[in-house]
């Protein structure tokens, strides 16, 4: 035991004497919890809108002001000619083009009638979708108006209720995506590479002519980095609540319990893939294109996995992630007990015994 | 220059002999670019709709067929009552709730309005929304339909309106992965820059090895060179594929011109790889080194306007873009890879990124000591 505890140590030194990465390994979740808390949104808003008016009269100008109020829109540039449609465009100055022809107000009195042309970028489907929507939501508020009947006779009206997000912050949708991203990148890449390390300089020889079991060689150089995870843990649950002004609405224990779990089974990988190489470079490539990639995109951390193609979404069950951020979507955000989540822990816990079992299995004693 | 040839030699011989590096550095890259654009889309289709139907009328069946027939929903199942439904969202296995109220076709008749309940799970802010508003849709066409059939059309045409008619440039089919694709390449090749480079001064450092090179003539300026053109070479290879894979699986045929696309992409990763090399003279082990490489490049990433939009990003983080090599890259990849944007359109993103590369090498070169 006394063993342990000084092998333990020592891991403890490689990390406090680099203090650098220390640092990191602290400030990362709060870098990367700022980030997400605020900066990265899905929702399209402040977006550059260029206008191409012909008309120039009372009822364009109207339109005009009714995009300029709204939140979505800026009015930035006006298009005078229309060969300058594709500049505006290709420069990159608005992603939506609105085209008011010619006499528009007084095509609108005489045919009761008038069109507007609404020009989308397409290369960005996201935001040439949502773009669009707003301004004919825009525009069909301008038509209400225009009716000036109120009282439309058999209105259907959808009372629409978001549940568990009401202001539909992109925080809920990211928070535990990070958890995850972060414990998968502390957890498996900074064991495995640790591990590699002493491998490569040649010091695991040391360690493993010590009379410590080789194993436990290797789970002791796991201990430190499973602390600083909680550490992480509680940083980012600690931030979401206090400045993202996020609920665990759920039992914080169980919502501890399943980021240790999850940690372990990070862990777990790491162990794997510090014995399948040899340097540090090869750990930390397998660690970080085959590991941060996927969980960012795979994950449902960024894009939802039922919009993935069938086959990408059998890949996404093998992802650890995936089931570590149902979890925290239901303990967390829904407030869900253990009984809707075993499931899911059922699956990390088989994942990470897996890792375990062929780890110890591949652990070499003898050095080549 | 005899110098710089043989340095050369050295460190094409070292990636070369690293058989499983080597490998690593073209198939993933290769594979990412296969499989990612698939899986990153914000293409909503199929959305799980539950249904809780409790009038059971006419108007109610047509209501639910109009969701289903509009592409965009997949009816999951009819739950019996609300707490079920919302069983169903606790479960993940309805995104929103489609409500319908005892009476609800009566009603309508009778009182000239109606209600309808719809409950979204907005843990997904952007996907609840765009939910609700195709669901806003769908009911305004309903109820368009009704009144035709309630009121004999005529009155309503008295009314002035407005008709809107929409085309969508450069990607007419909002097809996603042509707006992935540019922003992936982006990503491939700054990791092979930022992190290959941030490693290899590291590693002979550890290794001992920078030793022997700080005991020769040789000047700093050759030494940083000889570091960043063998990647230069490698990067540019991995570019070529990608652009041949974005060309032949997705179909994305580059509308400006390659010529552009190549100068944008070499400046930028002679930036990347300076960035990489100043990473690397400041640390003193490869862990260390991967972990402030990592730390940056994530940063970088995630504000480069590859995932989410720069313009919805809050004025501090929008300030952050500007000093982020990666966001003038995205942006410019896309501009010419879809909207065939010239040079001369993009000439401030050329200069930034120029600018990056000088400041970024200079200082690698200034900070890199032969002396300890």
């Amino acid at each position: 035991m006394k063993q342990v505890v000084s092998f333990i140590k020592k891991e403890f030194y490689h990390i406090f004497r680099d203090s650098r990465s220390l640092l990191l390994l602290l400030i990362m979740p709060v870098a990367l919890m700022v980030i997400f808390g605020f900066a990265i949104t899905n929702e399209i808003r402040n977006n550059n809108l260029a206008v191409f008016d012909m008309a120039k009269d009372g009822a364009s100008q109207k339109m005009i002001s009714r995009f300029n109020a709204s939140r979505y829109f800026d009015v930035m540039y006006n298009v005078n000619d229309a060969s300058e449609l594709e500049r505006v465009f290709q420069k990159n100055i608005a992603s939506l083009i609105i085209v008011i022809p010619a006499n528009f107000n007084s095509t609108l009195i005489a045919n009761n009638k008038a069109q507007i042309q609404i020009l989308a970028d397409g290369s960005d489907p996201n935001t040439a979708t949502s773009l669009t929507n707003y301004a004919s939501s825009i525009i069909s508020d301008y038509q209400h108006d225009l009716m000036k009947q109120a009282n439309t006779p058999y209105q259907v009206t959808p009372l629409i209720k978001m549940m568990y997000n009401p202001e539909l912050k992109g925080a809920y949708t990211f928070v535990p995506g990070v958890m995850g991203l972060i414990l998968l990148l502390i957890s498996t890449m900074m064991t495995s590479v640790s591990i590699v390390r002493e491998k490569e300089l040649g010091t695991m020889e040391v360690l493993l002519v010590s009379p410590l079991p080789p194993l436990l060689i290797v789970l002791t150089k796991a201990i430190p980095y499973l602390l600083i995870s909680i550490i992480n843990v509680l940083t980012i649950l600690g931030l979401s609540i206090f400045v993202l002004n996020l609920p665990v609405q759920g039992s914080f224990i169980l919502l501890l319990l399943e980021s240790i779990l999850f940690i372990i089974t990070c862990l777990a990988l790491g162990l794997l893939i510090s014995t399948a190489s040899k340097t540090q470079q090869v750990a930390m490539l397998i660690s970080l294109l085959g590991l941060m990639l996927p969980t960012m995109l795979l994950s449902g951390f960024i894009f939802p996995v039922e919009n993935m193609p069938a086959a990408l979404q059998y890949v996404s069950k093998i992802v650890p992630a995936t089931w570590f951020i149902i979890i925290v979507k239901s303990v967390m955000l829904k407030g869900l007990g253990f009984a809707s989540v075993w499931k899911e822990t059922l699956v990390l816990l088989s994942m990470a015994l897996f890792f375990i079992i062929v780890s110890v299995k591949r652990f070499k004693i003898r050095l080549q | 220059m005899n110098t710089l040839k043989v340095l050369l030699r050295k460190e094409f011989l070292q990636i070369f002999r690293d058989r499983f590096i080597l490998r690593i550095m073209f198939l993933v890259p290769i594979i990412q670019l296969l499989i990612l654009p698939l899986a990153a889309t914000y293409e909503m289709k199929n959305i799980s709709l539950s249904v809780v139907d409790n009038d059971h009328s006419t108007y109610s069946q047509k209501l639910i067929n109009k969701f289903t027939a509009s592409g965009y929903f997949k009816l999951t199942d009819y739950s019996a009552t609300h707490v079920q439904g919302l069983h169903a969202i606790e479960k993940n296995q309805a995104d929103i709730i489609l409500e319908i109220p005892l009476n609800f076709e009566k009603i309508l008749i009778n009182e000239s309005k109606a209600q309808l309940m719809i409950n979204a799970n907005a843990i997904d802010g952007s996907k609840a929304g765009l939910a609700s508003s195709y669901a806003g849709t769908i009911i305004n066409n309903f109820n368009a339909e009704i009144r035709e059939t309630l009121i004999q059309s005529s009155k309503m045409n008295a009314s002035p309106s407005v008709e809107v008619t929409y085309s969508t440039w450069f990607n007419p089919t909002l097809n996603y992965p042509t707006f992935m694709v540019p922003g992936i390449m982006v990503t491939l090749l700054s990791l092979v820059g930022g992190f290959l480079a941030a490693l290899n001064i590291v590693s002979e450092k550890e290794k001992g090895t920078i030793e022997q090179i700080n005991v020769t003539p040789v000047k700093k300026t050759t030494f940083i060179i000889s570091k960043i053109i063998p990647f230069l070479v490698i990067g540019m290879i991995i570019f070529t594929i990608g652009l041949f894979i974005s060309r032949i699986v997705y179909g994305i045929v580059t509308v400006g011109s390659y010529a552009t696309l190549y100068v944008f992409a070499i400046v930028f990763l002679i930036a990347l790889l300076g960035l990489g090399l100043l990473i690397s003279t400041y640390c003193d082990t490869q862990q260390q080194a991967m972990f402030i490489a990592f730390f940056f490049m994530i940063i970088a990433i995630l504000l480069s306007g590859e995932f989410t939009p720069i313009t919805s990003m809050p004025p501090w983080a929008q300030v952050i873009t500007k000093f982020n090599p990666l966001s003038y890259f995205v942006e410019v990849m896309r501009l010419v890879m879809l909207k065939g944007s010239k040079l001369t359109d993009v000439a401030t993103q050329f200069f930034s990124i120029c600018a990056f590369g000088i400041v970024l090498n200079t200082w690698a070169v200034l900070n890199y000591k032969k002396t300890s």
